[in-house]
């Protein structure tokens, strides 16, 4: 555990939704990171992790995509990567599980990238990132949350498979919580927070999608929370952008804002709503920031 | 010069067919010291054996060689034969042309080169060999049982029936074990209680049983025939021989909210108790844990804070200053029946090979129980009276899933073993929930069916026509609450369809496990244990009750998964074993272990730690004058397993193992 | 899951050099004996409810080496690698990863049999990440729809997506553009493990 250390410093793999879909992600890390001491190092010309198109099609380019990043890391003389996005973060860990586990690959790699590997690069999740900051957080939350309830919805790819991630529970996770705590608001026990939201196939399978939230946000709404944790774009990708339409489906028109973790904590640092981009959102978020009195933003209804 | 004779076997086909047997028999004949070589079909055959008495008296013959199976096959047949012909059997030997050769090679004419390498291995090493002569050590005719459940009931009746004393150790206050908890049994529904508390009372009665409960096994020492065995009687904060079992302390104990072991959660006992009415010995103990005037003096509370217990006992039997004591037996064989304790699903595991399962909440889900509690839940004597009922708000469950395998057959939570009892005992559960709750529904998930055995197929359709039980091929998932009921989401794979169902509660048919502390015991013991702690018999066939240390025995299921039938007959085969062995006052066994010779002894005890049994004591070898000239090591004949470390270790060559001595092998290498 | 009335036509003995579950076993070291059919996977599936095949009869249909069947089901393509069924095997098998593998395998043995909404996304995807070494998701999207044809779902959502900031006009490209290039290149030539 780092915690109550000096400042830390880890490498930043930001993945491309954080530059558009899910620019608020971004804004939010970017938001607290000061007042955690925290110091995010964007890795110089990253590209894509090629997340599940490159997994599903061709094996050696879901490991060469994120160990070419790996290799710049280490040149930038990083230990440790941060991946904000589930997804990359499980691509880049898989890629570096597969570097140091599996000799064959590794060595068809490094010459593809005509580079060899520096040392071994941690991954780091949003989740394995700050649960090692707890204290920081729990000093920095400022703005009471009023016993805010809230379901941490974890998805697939965060702790598990357990062999890659080698953190936190893969069946009974308590890491977001441990966060949501620390920021001073109220986890709530329910029974969906491994359930897939469908990931990727929000274009090409929406109806799967709309299935699939619809359970997830049903179990959440049930269990009386406020809002929906999340920690990976495409998860708030299918659940808030895609609400409106698992909400028509299920004849529920009860609104679930779904809220990145950083944004939480830096609602809890007092941090302006605007500043951590829930003005972005497409569940209006407005009613769910008047219940802990975090000012407003301006809200377009989706069309 | 020697007079070897060689006697090469065809074993029918098996030899003869890869090795020229003719040619083997006349090459040994061109040897040095071979005066007689000849070649039979069946050497093991009465003719074959005639060959070689014949030839042991017609060429006074001083060695014999025959070259055929394993040692492991017929020594005995050809030493006895031997020494039929008044030759010592210790100066006949055989050698493996047969598993080391016939049977892995396919060139003929390689195979034939090999055979003799071997058989002149063996004529080198022989014309070494001296006569040497069995050793007898004396039995001490008493045995030893650990653990008393139904198995270690059953092998202590039947050793005292026997005529010999027995005594029976127990590390809870009762005997009895998990059948005491049972309520029927498979696969003829006789309720289980009914059929065990007579043995258990005989056990009790029983002139030539020593029963020790509450007792526990310290330390081990001595082997076969002479074990020395210290026990620790544990302080039960009663006076035995003044309890008279009136239950007056145990009505009077104000602490009644402790959750009984005895219905495994599900009941509540006092601080002072006797874990069912059955007990025997029916003589209460105190859990000092739980206990007010314990609690108390542990925080240093000045007063006695209660002794309700002490003041009600008419007869002063409460001792709340009792201590452990230990008392020494002197045993001559050792049975261990130490039972099973069931696999919880939980996260936190004794070890690190073992996994919890998180799918299913790691056991904090309210109304998912395991097998054992519903047999409490069925049992006419358990905490509902024997009503099928919620542990979590005393509703009668109309819908129960029963989970098989769980643990069991699973590599990833680390037992891949099958745990033999689950599919019957689960049949079994449905049809008593059946016979309880008329308009229930009983949903079964499992694997496979495994129900071999007498009458047992057709308990399971029983269950299945005649109980209406749902049988659903597949596992589950995940068990997730929902709402007061458990979400059991699982698979039908025989339709291929995935399944959704919402239970009244859910009953996990749990691994079975070796008791905890069985490897320490089995340490005492010098036992080998899997990997797992189930014990290890010594042959998986042929000698499935006993184990590699001579004179200790094993029975039931702390050798692996076995139901009640299986562990009856596994402890009288273990009696029966031990009544063997005690049928002759001293016991006969070969010489072939390690001697010192004591003029060249220098004491440096290297032999003492590394011999794996202990074998080798300290020996003062004194002047006539009784004067100390110095200690050196002796090997303890009944203790000394011929493995021959300390001859490998020994540096100034003092002890050797007879019939393996350094000269003989080394004049074995130097023929190949 | 049976679906024709011939009888299986079973391959005697042991998995040869071209079974599938040869093959499987060559490109991810997971042998598909180690299946014991207990269908936990399928149990947790979040997709099962749409798949023909369920994930526990993949791996049956890869035991009994039904290439053509289980090369041709749609089913491979609706696997959202949630790891579920990898995560709760009892055999420590990786169902994930055996399917990512036949997917593999189809895409180079005849890209045809996959469903034209899948390749489309996937090529969509990956010629993004050749053109600019990022994902550009207004071109993404775009290019989805054109080559699945699936032209107006989604395009309500557009002005939403721009009122948000979310949706960048133009791509920006990597410096090092030549790098992926070259890892594209050279994965599209080197056979897998």
């Amino acid at each position: 555990m780092r915690n109550g250390e000096a400042a830390m410093k880890v490498g930043y793999f930001p993945g491309c939704s954080l530059h558009a879909t899910a620019r608020e992600y971004e804004e939010s890390l970017k938001a607290i990171a000061p007042a955690l001491d925290l110091q995010l190092e964007e890795i110089r010309d990253w590209a894509c992790c090629g997340a599940t198109s490159a997994h599903s099609t061709n094996h050696l380019l879901s490991v060469a995509l994120p160990a070419r990043t790996l290799v710049l890391a280490a040149r930038q003389n990083l230990d440790r990567v941060f991946a904000p996005c589930a997804a990359c973060y499980n691509r880049l860990a898989s890629a570096q599980h597969a570097i140091e586990h599996d000799k064959k690959v590794a060595s068809q790699v490094e010459s593809i990238l005509g580079a060899s590997f520096g040392h071994p690069i941690g991954v780091l999740s949003i989740a394995q990132l700050l649960s090692e900051m707890t204290d920081r957080i729990r000093s920095k939350a400022i703005v009471p949350l009023k016993e805010l309830k809230v379901a941490c919805y974890y998805g697939c790819l965060l702790v598990r498979p357990p062999e890659i991630c080698r953190f936190d529970d893969p069946e009974a996770p308590t890491s977001l919580e441990s966060i949501v705590t620390a920021a001073g608001a109220v986890p709530v026990k329910w029974d969906k927070a491994l359930e897939c939201c469908g990931g990727g196939f929000s274009l090409s399978r929406t109806a799967s999608v709309v299935r699939l939230g619809r359970s997830i946000l049903r179990s959440a709404k049930d269990s009386g929370a406020q809002a929906l944790i999340v920690a990976c774009p495409m998860c708030h990708s299918n659940l808030d952008f895609r609400q409106r339409a698992i909400n028509r489906s299920a004849g529920d028109d009860r609104p679930m804002p779904v809220l990145f973790i950083s944004q939480l904590v830096g609602l809890s640092m007092g941090l302006d709503p605007v500043r951590l981009g829930l003005n972005r959102h497409f569940v209006n978020p407005q009613p769910f920031l008047s219940t802990i009195s975090a000012g407003r933003v301006e809200h377009r209804e989706q069309a | 010069m020697s007079r070897i004779g060689v006697f090469i076997c065809h074993c029918g086909e098996n030899i003869g067919r890869t090795v020229d047997c003719a040619q083997v028999a006349q090459a040994m004949g061109e040897l040095p010291g071979v005066v007689h070589s000849v070649d039979y079909k069946y050497m093991c055959s009465d003719p074959g054996q005639a060959l070689i008495k014949q030839a042991i008296k017609e060429h006074n013959l001083d060695g014999v060689v025959v070259g055929a199976c394993s040692p492991h096959m017929h020594e005995k047949t050809f030493r006895k034969a031997a020494a039929a012909a008044g030759l010592n059997p210790y100066l006949c030997e055989m050698a493996n042309i047969r598993e080391h050769c016939s049977w892995i090679h396919e060139d003929r004419a390689e195979a034939t080169e090999k055979a003799k390498g071997l058989v002149r291995f063996i004529v080198e090493k022989i014309k070494y060999n001296r006569p040497l002569s069995n050793i007898f050590i004396p039995v001490n005719r008493r045995a030893l049982v650990i653990g008393g459940g139904i198995a270690g009931i059953q092998a202590a009746l039947d050793i005292a029936d026997g005529g010999r004393e027995v005594i029976l150790v127990e590390k809870e206050s009762s005997i009895g074990g998990h059948m005491s908890q049972l309520s029927e049994t498979f696969p003829t529904l006789d309720c289980s209680q009914c059929i065990l508390t007579p043995r258990m009372v005989e056990v009790a009665q029983h002139p030539r049983i020593k029963l020790l409960a509450y007792s526990e096994v310290e330390s081990v020492d001595g082997y076969i025939g002479n074990f020395e065995v210290k026990i620790r009687q544990k302080a039960r904060s009663i006076d035995v021989s003044k309890c008279n079992g009136c239950g007056e302390c145990t009505k009077n104990c104000p602490n009644k909210k402790i959750p009984s072991e005895f219905e495994q959660g599900l009941g509540f006992r006092t601080a002072i108790y006797v874990p069912f009415p059955q007990a025997v010995p029916n003589i209460p103990v105190l859990d000092r844990d739980n206990c007010a005037l314990f609690k108390g003096r542990a925080k240093g509370v000045k007063k006695q804070v209660c002794g309700k217990c002490a003041t009600v006992c008419g007869r002063r039997a409460i001792d709340f200053d009792q201590q452990d004591s230990f008392i020494t037996e002197k045993v001559g064989a050792i049975i261990v029946a130490t039972g099973y304790q069931l696999y919880w699903i939980g996260k936190e595991q004794e070890s690190e090979i073992l996994h919890g399962y998180g799918e299913y909440g790691y056991g904090t889900i309210p109304d998912v129980i395991d097998g054992l509690q519903f047999e409490r839940l069925a049992s006419a004597s358990g905490p509902t009276g024997g009503k099928i009922l919620r542990p979590s708000d005393g509703k009668e469950p109309k819908k129960i899933v029963f989970l098989q395998c769980i643990g069991s057959r699973d590599r990833a939570k680390g037992m891949e073993y099958c745990s033999k009892i689950c599919c019957m005992y689960v049949a079994k559960h449905t049809m008593l929930y059946h016979h309880k709750v008329h308009d229930g529904k009983a949903i079964v998930f499992y694997m496979d069916i495994r129900a071999g055995g007498k009458g047992y197929d057709e308990f399971v359709r029983r269950a299945i026509e005649e109980s209406h039980a749902l049988y659903l091929r597949g596992r589950v998932s995940s068990l997730t609450r929902n709402g007061d009921t458990i979400r059991v989401q699982g698979v039908d794979t025989l339709s291929g369809e995935p399944v959704s169902i919402d239970a009244d509660m859910v009953v996990l048919a749990t691994a079975m496990r070796p008791q905890p502390g069985i490897t320490s015991l089995a340490q005492k013991l010098s036992v080998s244990y899997d990997l797992h702690g189930f014990l290890n018999e010594a042959h998986p066939k042929l000698r499935p009750v006993e184990t590699n240390t001579a004179g200790i025995f094993v029975a039931g299921a702390c050798q692996a998964p076995r139901d009640i039938p299986d562990s009856v007959a596994m402890a009288s085969a273990t009696a029966s074993k031990v009544l063997g062995l005690f049928s002759n006052e001293q016991l006969e066994r070969e010489p072939l272990i390690a001697r010192v010779d004591r003029q060249t002894c220098t004491g440096c005890f290297h032999c003492e730690r590394v011999c794996p049994y202990g074998a080798v004591e300290r020996f003062e070898v004194k002047d006539r004058k009784g004067n100390l000239i110095k200690v050196i090591a002796e090997v303890n004949q009944g203790v000394c397993q011929g493995c021959g470390t300390c001859q490998a270790t020994c540096p100034s060559k003092s002890i050797e193992l007879d019939g393996f001595t350094d000269e003989q092998i080394f004049a074995a290498v130097n023929a190949l | 899951m049976s679906t024709s009335s011939q009888p299986l036509a079973l391959s005697a003995g042991t998995p040869h050099n071209r079974s599938l579950s040869a093959q499987i076993l060559d490109v991810t070291g997971l042998d598909p004996a180690r299946c014991y059919q207990c269908g936990k996977c399928s149990a947790g599936c979040p997709m099962a409810s749409e798949m023909d095949l369920k994930t526990h009869e993949i791996i049956r249909l890869l035991q009994l080496d039904m290439r053509e069947r289980l090369l041709a089901s749609e089913s491979i393509w609706m696997c959202l690698t949630c790891e579920t069924c990898t995560t709760r095997c009892p055999n420590v098998f990786d169902p994930a990863a055996v399917i990512d593998a036949l997917r593999e395998i189809v895409l180079r043995e005849n890209p045809g049999l996959v469903p034209r909404r899948i390749s489309a996304f996937h090529s969509a995807f990956l010629d993004q990440i050749r053109a600019n070494g990022r994902v550009f998701e207004f071109g993404l999207v775009a290019s989805y729809k054109l080559r699945s044809g699936a032209l107006f779902a989604d395009v309500d959502s557009v002005p939403g997506m721009l009122a948000r900031g979310k949706l960048a006009l133009a791509p920006r490209r990597i410096e090092a553009i030549q790098d992926i290039r070259r890892i594209f290149e050279q994965c599209a030539m080197e056979r897998p493990r």
